[in-house]
């Protein structure tokens, strides 16, 4: 706790027990309560605090450690140590916010309260939801939790980030390994070009004769054309995509013998990464912000929900309109949010947000490129401002992707600064 | 007691908060607010108002060597831009 902080509660503790005690109640500070400390959750905690140091802030978190997804890529090409992708929250809760190790189970928005796996009953003035995703079990016949202990899917950064690279470690030389990535939309929409790329950078240096096919659901996918032109540049012959109208489509798996089907045959991998059907986390549900689509709608201008008044949501779970699903927009409609919910307690009408996105994706650990966008809301949606944005040139010099795979690292070390440092 | 002293801190403040310019936040995606990230990334907290406007005009008009800060200029007016830039320059 800061001094000014110390002396501030001191004093204002000793004019608590004065005359004025009764009406002090009555003008309770400003409750927020947020759900889920990862990129968009514990971004919008610590800017809440930074806006107005009055709001009583509470962020509820089940885990002790957070584990980034963002380079988790690099960490199954045996790049990086998973240790660099994780944080703790000692610098969040010393911002003067109260952590409460939990999940939440329930949440009435009729009453405004939540209630958290510990039975803790939670009141609020406004909610935000961050919960991030989960993934659609039922969607994907044969991919079940059981299932993705033998095919990984690796979308959630952790346990399952480690077993993708101790399988491709333990595979000979000459092995099928294969990608199944799902529809739009999901998390980090360029994260399965990624990992092929970062996949294929490891079979190309360390197991040569592998080969590795990407089974893909959509026709196209963000920053195409630049994966593609570095993927005939660095990785010739190893790496193949092969899109939804070429019988990409994953339509069943069969984990028993690690088979992934398609409308046009069965591939039988050694080391299979499926990538399943995503929704917004269940709390969503819950909360009844979540629609059919399994993601939450919200006002482009304040992220309320459509569904529920008092509730916002950020993040992953929203629908975000042209915004990707990644952590610098979860950030980024995190601190936007804040802005938001800090006007709004204090009974004024928060302007329109502007927002920002850029994602990079390392091809090779020193061949980076990236794709930006500006956002405003439009339309009743959050749309991109024309004429700004766009990803990097497709003739950039080899030098421009040396930089730009040195920005996606300083990217992260700002990004998990911001929420963790 | 906890309840008593956060009541009482909503007391004795009344809020000052003033919201900063609209997308000033989302430069600190990359642009760290915080002194201790090692970034080659400049901070743009404190600095001078007019350094801000004339990077960006240069920004948006190519003239300036970038990689991302060609595509995201584009998406800011020089209304915007000043507004942003003034918010930095006060900021410690
Ligand atoms: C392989 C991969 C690579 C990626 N690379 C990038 C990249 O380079 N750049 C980029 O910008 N993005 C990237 N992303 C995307 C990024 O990880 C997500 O967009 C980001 O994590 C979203 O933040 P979030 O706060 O919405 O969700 P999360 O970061 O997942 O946080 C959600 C938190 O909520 C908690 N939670 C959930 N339910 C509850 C509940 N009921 N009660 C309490 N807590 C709960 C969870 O425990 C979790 O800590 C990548 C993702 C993957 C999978």
């Amino acid at each position: 706790m800061s001094v000014s902080r110390r002396r501030f509660l001191k004093s204002a503790a000793a004019a608590a027990t004065g005359l004025f005690a009764p009406a002090v109640i009555a003008q309770a500070a400003p409750r927020v309560v947020i759900i889920g400390g990862g990129f968009a959750g514990t971004s919008c905690a610590r800017a809440l605090r930074k806006a107005d140091q009055r709001l009583a802030v509470t962020l509820v978190e089940p885990n002790a450690t957070f584990t980034a997804c963002p380079l988790s890529n690099a960490v199954i090409a045996g790049l990086r140590e998973l240790t660099a992708q994780q944080f703790t929250y000692e610098r969040v809760v010393a911002d003067g916010i109260t952590l409460l190790r939990a999940n939440a189970t329930a949440i009435d928005a009729q009453a405004r309260s939540v209630t958290l796996s510990d039975g803790t009953r939670l009141v609020y003035d406004r909610l935000v939801l961050a919960p991030g995703i989960d993934i659609r079990w039922d969607a994907l016949p044969g991919y079940g939790e059981s299932a993705a202990e033998r095919m990984p899917h690796a979308w959630k950064a952790g346990e399952q980030t480690l077993l993708l690279r101790r399988q491709l470690e333990a595979m000979a030389d000459g092995g099928l390994v294969v990608i199944a990535a799902p529809a739009n939309p999901f998390r980090c929409p360029t994260g399965p070009y990624e990992r092929a790329s970062l996949i294929a950078h490891y079979l190309k240096t360390r197991k040569p004769r592998s080969k590795l096919i990407v089974l893909d659901a959509k026709d196209g996918f963000s920053k195409q054309r630049l994966f593609e032109n570095a993927w005939a540049e660095l990785y010739p012959g190893l790496l193949e995509w092969v899109p939804l109208s070429g019988g990409g489509k994953v339509i069943s798996v069969d984990a028993s013998t690690n088979t992934l089907v398609t409308d046009f045959g069965r591939h039988q991998a050694a080391v299979a990464n499926v990538i399943p059907p995503q929704k917004a986390g269940s709390v969503g549900d819950i909360a009844g912000v979540a629609d059919r689509s399994g993601w939450c709608p919200i006002d482009p201008a304040t992220f309320e929900s459509k569904l529920r008044a008092g509730i916002h949501v950020i993040g992953d779970a929203a629908i975000a309109g042209a915004m990707p699903k990644s952590a610098f927009a979860a950030n980024s409609q995190a601190k936007a949010c804040a802005e938001v919910v800090a006007e709004l307690v204090n009974g004024r009408m928060p302007s329109a947000p502007k927002l920002i996105n850029t994602c990079y994706s390392l091809v090779a650990p020193d061949y980076g490129i990236s794709v930006a966008g500006v956002y405003r809301p439009a339309g009743g949606q959050l749309a991109e401002v024309p004429g700004a944005g766009g990803v990097s040139p497709l003739d950039a010099p080899r030098a421009t992707r040396v930089l730009e795979a040195q920005y996606a690292e300083a990217w992260f070390r700002t990004i998990t600064g911001e929420a963790f440092g | 007691m906890m309840r008593v002293l956060i009541a009482v801190l909503a007391f004795a403040s009344a809020s000052t908060y003033a919201a900063p310019p609209a997308g000033a936040a989302a430069c600190s995606g990359c642009h760290a607010a915080s002194a201790t990230v090692a970034s080659p990334v400049p901070r743009l907290v404190g600095r001078e108002a007019a350094d801000i406007v004339k990077a960006m005009d240069e920004f948006r008009a190519g003239k300036r060597p970038a990689t991302v800060m060609d595509r995201i200029a584009k998406g800011f007016t020089d209304d915007e831009t000043r507004a942003i830039a003034a918010w930095y320059a006060g900021q410690r």
